[in-house]
């Protein structure tokens, strides 16, 4: 019996943002989702800026659902992750369609955690539930807010249990949050949706 | 914001949107929305109103605030020698062709303030190409064009520069192009000899002159797909019999009515050359 049961088909999207530590907690995450899961995943982990990503590359074998890098106006499927591209930012937009942008950083960070969280709660609204990982900084936290004004859900990873607990202690700080868990609570959580 | 007030926001910014066209022609319509929300949302905290509609009573009686508004509307992102495999890219597959002209013209759109054209110089005069080309930079953004007519970038920059000129396959050294005083690097006179800057628009100009090369980067990922089509097809249009088409690393020909017109050179960097209608083999 799963206690995250209610939520049951109220979730199309799930945005994860992560940076520091963040790969660890993602390969105990990412992993868990169940091939039948229709959710869309949309990632933005902090990765240098000036080289190729290998993101897709360490998920894909890992993950049962299709793990792609993110395409300029690719249409959004579900059932499918998606990772942000070194130096872009990744946002969602009406089709619902991909939309990458070379805007200036955000929170020192290019692609930002603000900027997919908040483009997510303008096209999903209710029905989008942001994550915020381990990190050593604040991008997230005012996303995770956005989502939270627009009616989606917010889970922050127990800071005692994150890598680095700046950035979901920052998230937490920032305003009121639905779920704050372990890494394995916030998978069974997924599992349920 | 909740769906109602979400709801407000995409009506102002829509009519903001056709206020400005219709006042000062400039046509933002065709932009995508995700971004054009974000950087409107920028614009009211910079310029303290509580809506887009404020916002617009101010763009429509004070024309000093279109020019502001425009640095909202549009990014002025950009680096010398940005994604320097594309220019690798270039040096392999372009440049050998374009020295078997006389003369050469290449197409820079959405130059931003100057770091493309400038690459784009530095480039033709290691390969002995720059002398005969004349390089149309263009944008909308006055400013920009402003900045990039002077050629004068921060010194801090310069470093993260010099790497990229330096990964991107060039045989000369950055510091050879500038002269350094008070903080600034100021660009060598000579390479804009070869350079005209224009105000030009993707979204309502048409083309102008017929080019070898058209270099258009990180600029159409800010256009939806009918307005990408209009872009596109304008390049299709001023290019020669096999011309080349260079685009930004996360941008595709793939969504467009156009891209039939067009042949992969360089799938990765994003490199295309114009089909041969004639038939040649291409
Ligand atoms: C992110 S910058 C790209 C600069 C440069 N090409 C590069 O890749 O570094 C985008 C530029 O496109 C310009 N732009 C936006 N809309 C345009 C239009 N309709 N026609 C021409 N340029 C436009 C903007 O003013 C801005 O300078």
């Amino acid at each position: 019996m799963n206690r995250y049961e209610s939520l049951e088909g109220r979730i199309d999207a799930v945005v994860i943002g992560a940076s520091a530590g963040g790969i660890e907690a993602l390969t105990q995450l990412l992993p868990q989702l169940p091939a039948s899961s229709k959710l869309t995943v949309l990632v933005v982990l902090h990765v240098p800026r000036d080289r190729p990503s290998l993101l897709v590359d360490i998920f894909r074998p890992r993950c049962r659902l299709h793990v792609a890098e993110s395409q300029d106006k690719d249409p959004i499927q579900p059932g499918t992750v998606y990772f942000a591209p070194p130096d872009y930012h990744l946002m969602v937009d009406i089709g619902p369609q991909i939309a990458l942008s070379a805007d200036e950083l955000v929170n020192f960070s290019r692609p930002s955690i603000d900027v997919l969280f908040e483009s997510a709660a303008d096209l999903y609204q209710r029905r989008v539930l942001g994550i915020v990982l381990s990190g050593g900084n604040h991008d997230g936290a005012a996303g995770l807010q956005a989502i939270v004004r627009a009616g989606g859900l917010a889970v922050v990873q127990s800071p005692d249990q994150a890598a680095v607990d700046i950035m979901p202690r920052a998230a937490i700080a920032a305003g009121s949050v639905d779920y704050v868990l372990p890494l394995d609570q916030i998978a069974e959580l997924l599992a349920a949706l | 914001m909740s769906a109602s007030e979400l709801q407000d926001f995409d009506i102002e910014l829509q009519l903001l949107i056709d206020a400005i066209y219709l006042k000062y022609h400039y046509d933002f319509r065709g932009y995508a929305q995700a971004s054009l929300r974000r950087r409107m949302r920028a614009a009211l905290l910079r310029f303290n109103c509580s809506s887009l509609s404020q916002l617009q009573d101010r763009v429509l009686r004070e024309p000093a605030m279109l020019t502001a508004m425009m640095d909202f509307l549009t990014v002025q992102v950009s680096d010398m020698f940005r994604d320097p495999a594309y220019y690798q890219a270039l040096r392999r597959h372009v440049v050998p062709m374009l020295r078997t002209y006389p003369s050469l013209k290449i197409w820079i759109a959405g130059c931003s303030t100057g770091e493309e054209a400038y690459s784009m110089a530095i480039l033709l005069r290691e390969e002995g190409l720059l002398d005969r080309t004349l390089i149309y930079a263009t944008d909308i953004n006055g400013q920009a064009l402003q900045k990039a007519e002077a050629g004068i970038y921060d010194l801090d920059r310069i470093a993260g520069f010099t790497e990229n000129h330096r990964r991107s396959g060039g045989s000369s050294s950055l510091s050879d192009y500038y002269m350094a005083a008070y903080g600034r690097a100021v660009f060598d006179k000579s390479l804009r000899r070869n350079i005209v800057f224009s105000d030009h628009s993707l979204a309502t100009d048409s083309v102008f002159a017929e080019v070898q090369l058209v270099s258009c980067r990180n600029v159409l990922i800010y256009f939806n797909r009918s307005l990408q089509d209009r872009a596109i097809g304008l390049f299709r249009d001023a290019l020669c019999r096999k011309g080349f088409l260079g685009i930004g690393a996360k941008e595709s020909l793939r969504f467009s009515d156009h891209s039939n017109d067009f042949v992969d050179v360089d799938r990765e960097y994003r490199l295309y050359q114009k089909k041969d209608r004639a038939g040649d083999g291409l």
